[in-house]
Formats: structure tokens, sequence, C-alpha cells
């Protein structure tokens, strides 16, 4: 009983440990939203990698989606919102703030470039 | 006797055209000119609860009161000349719908509400007898459409008219394109107590289908929506949002979007950046929802006067229904 509980114990500590290692090696990348842009206003990806998206806002309550990337957030203000993302596909795609923000609202993308 | 030459089919069109003033809708144009057409709507009646009966509509859409700015700096020239329009239809529509953003968002205290008061005041000039409405995001999407609900009541409700049953959806008081839960839920109750055929018309802002996504022409739960109708088999949604004339079918649901009074976008298949499209001071009504082409000389525009840029629409084909099930008319 005893073996198995320290089994168990090694195990848990194997899989945290493995989980800090790759939260390391993925790349994070911060997005700031504010009235009416996202900065930085391009994002550089690599098709299969992963990458985790920090993303705030600085003032009113913004979204940020894209669909092919299957991005979907709000990004309210005082929280940071984290999305992993992992391009399949090559291209040139636009992310836009899909939360109403203002009379500039319609403009505010982040253009993402897969390579 | 059957009258050889009636197409079953077309009895329960929901037929549409442009009439120069968003899009002028006639419902059953045919079920009271024969003997046939008035037997099949005594049997939807009893199907539905109540037979469907000749009348007509309107959709306008996008009209941004309050908007200024080099893509139209004629303010509500357009919206005041599609009221004029309307009115001087040779039959007065029974109801005029708007599929959102009446406004233009302000973020200067008051100017919001004043701009909400212009729209109540210019629409005060209908002579159509109902006028209903649902909020676009620059109407609801700063303040959860609470301005919008003080100025002109619930955003999501339906009602019934000659037969069929209107159901306005709000997708933008959430701030995203969304319905929502609740609204889901409020939709599903009120479908209800439909049987399959009931003649059922959606108007809401957004597309509720992924029309173009990466410039927010879309509805995130739309899907749901769209699930909750489809056993509904004459179902037709109009929308705004666009500012541009489209026209989309997925499964047996039809879609419509109205052109804007205020602004066009351009074709989202045309591979060009999402921008209004510029302003004509010679055409000052080009690309809008006002395209009247002649007038008579009592300045009122006549049916062949008035320039019809879309085909019939054939949005509900109930009768089908019952050929199906084998019911005998």
């Amino acid at each position: 009983m005893k073996a198995l509980a320290y089994a168990l114990i090694l195990a848990a500590a194997l899989v945290s440990s493995a989980r800090a290692r790759d939260n390391e090696e993925t790349r994070v990348v911060e997005i700031v939203a504010k009235r009416f842009e996202f900065t930085p206003s391009t994002l550089s990806l690599k098709k299969g990698e992963t990458v985790r998206l920090r993303v705030r806002s600085e003032d009113v309550t913004h979204g940020l989606f894209l669909r092919t990337l299957k991005i979907d957030t709000d990004i309210v203000p005082g929280e940071t919102r984290e999305v992993a993302v992992t391009p399949e596909t090559a291209g040139t795609f636009t992310a836009i703030c899909h939360h109403f923000c203002g009379s500039g609202h319609g403009g505010m993308k982040l253009t993402v470039v897969v390579e | 006797m059957r009258d050889p030459s009636t197409d079953r089919r077309t009895f329960l069109k929901i037929a549409g055209a442009s009439i120069g003033a968003g899009a002028l809708f006639h419902v059953a144009p045919l079920l009271a000119s024969t003997a046939e057409g008035r037997r099949i709507a005594s049997l939807l009646g009893r199907q539905n609860g109540e037979a469907p009966k000749p009348f007509s509509f309107v959709q306008l859409s996008d009209t941004h009161v309050g908007f200024s700015g080099p893509p139209n700096p004629t303010g509500t020239a357009a919206f005041e000349k599609a009221i004029q329009t309307i009115n001087a239809l040779p039959q007065q529509p029974d109801l005029v719908l708007f599929s959102g953003d009446l406004t233009h968002e302000s973020e200067k205290p008051g100017e919001h509400a004043d701009r909400m008061r212009l729209f109540r005041k210019l629409v005060g000039n209908v002579q159509a007898p109902v006028v209903r409405m649902v909020p676009g995001e620059h109407d609801a999407g700063l303040d959860g459409g609470a301005l919008y609900r003080d100025a002109f009541g619930e955003s999501h409700y339906s009602f019934d008219h000659k037969g069929v049953h209107f159901v306005a959806l709000d997708n933008v008081s959430g701030g995203r394109p969304n319905v929502g839960p609740e609204q889901l839920a409020w939709l599903k109750k009120d479908l209800s107590r439909f049987p399959a055929t009931a003649p059922i018309v959606v108007f809401t802002h957004r597309p509720l289908f992924d029309l173009r996504p990466d410039w927010e022409w879309f509805t995130g739960d739309g899907d749901e929506v769209l699930n909750l109708l489809s056993p509904y088999e004459n179902v037709t949604v109009l929308y705004g949002h666009i500012h541009r004339h489209h026209e989309h079918t997925e499964g047996h649901i039809a879609h419509y979007a109205a052109r804007s009074l205020i602004f066009a976008f351009p074709d989202p298949e045309a591979g060009v950046p999402k921008k209004p499209v510029p302003f004509d001071k010679d055409r000052p009504f080009a690309n809008l929802g006002v395209r009247v082409v002649g007038e008579s000389a009592e300045a009122r525009p006549r049916v062949n006067d008035v320039e019809l840029v879309l085909a019939e629409h054939a949005g509900t084909v109930g009768v089908q229904q019952f050929l199906k099930k084998g019911v005998s008319l």
C-alpha cells in the first residue's frame, strides 16, 4: 500500500515536472489591446509551433478572434488571458477585436503571419 | 376543380424585391387570388393556428443616425428619402422592420440618446401602421443595450402577423457577436407552439452564418440558432450589418441582407479591404437602400418607376410539405 502511494507521488511529480518544462519551452507572446489597435500589430508564428498568447487590455473590454487558429477570447481590463495556438496552415490571417469597443472598432486588427 | 396553370409551390412564397428603399416583401401574394389558393390558406390555417393572408412589409437597415464623415456627408438624407419612397407606395406595407444600427454611437454625454430621439422622430413619419426594430452593435454594443431598451423596448421578442410568425433576435447587446444561452432558451420556447409548416421570419442584425468572420460578419452561436430553426420548413432570415445586398441559402433556410442607408461596404469576395465605398456627390444614394430611378409627375414613384434589383425570394415553400405528407389539397 505504501509502495503504491510512493509510486503515485513519483508519477505526479514527473508529470508536473514535464508540464513545467513544456511551459518553459513554449514561446509566450504578449499582446496589448487598446482602442483601436493591438500591439504588436503583426504576429509571426511558425507552422506546428505552439505559442502562448498572453493578452490584456489597457482600457475597455476588447476581444481577440481568429477562427482559423481557434482564437476566441474576451480581453477584460485588469485581467490577463492566455490562449495557446498551434498553427497548422501557413499563410497570412487577420485576427479581429470582436467585442464592440467604440467608433474605431471595425478597424482593430492583428495580422498573423504563419510560415 | 384546380386551376392547372397554378404552381402550388408559389403559394407560400415570401417574395421580395428592392423597391428603392430597403426591400419590399410580399407574403403569399397568390393566396387570395384563386379558389385553390384560398383552399390551401384554409388548410395552413388549420395546421398553424392562423391562415396566412396576403400582405407586404419593408426591411430597412443601418441608418446610423448621427454618423458624419467622408463616406456620407449627407447625414440622414438617404433615410428620409427612404421614408418618402415607402410612404409614396401605391399600397402601404403592413410593417416596416429595421434590422439594426439605427443610430451611430457617441460617448459624449447625452448625444447617443439624442440620436435615438432623432431616429424616433424620423420614424414617426412612416405611414405604415407597425414599425419594429432590433439593435445593432452601434446602438447597443457599448452599454449592453440599456439605452436602446429605454428608447425602443425589448431587444428580442416575437409577434404574429396574418399567419406569419416574426422573431426579433438580438445578436449585439452582449458586446460580442452572440445571441447567448438565455435568448436561445427563449427562442426554443417561443417556437415550440408552432407546427413545422408555420411561416417564420427572423430579423436580426448580424448574419447568423459565417459570411466573412474576419470582417466580423458572423454570429458566434448562429449555428445554435439555425439548429433551433431547422425543424421549421418555412424560415426566412433578414439581417443587416454588412451594408450591402446579399442572398444565401443554407439547408432550407433563406438569408437576405438589406442595403444600408448611410454607406456601402465592398463585395466580401472582391479581395479588397473592408472600407466604406467612397461617397459620390453626383450619386449620393448610390449603393444605398435608396434607388429610386424615376418619379411620376405627381412625385409619387409608381411600381414601374422604381428599380427592381432582386429576383423573387423563394423563402417558403410550405405547400410541398403537405404534398410530401400525402395531404389532399
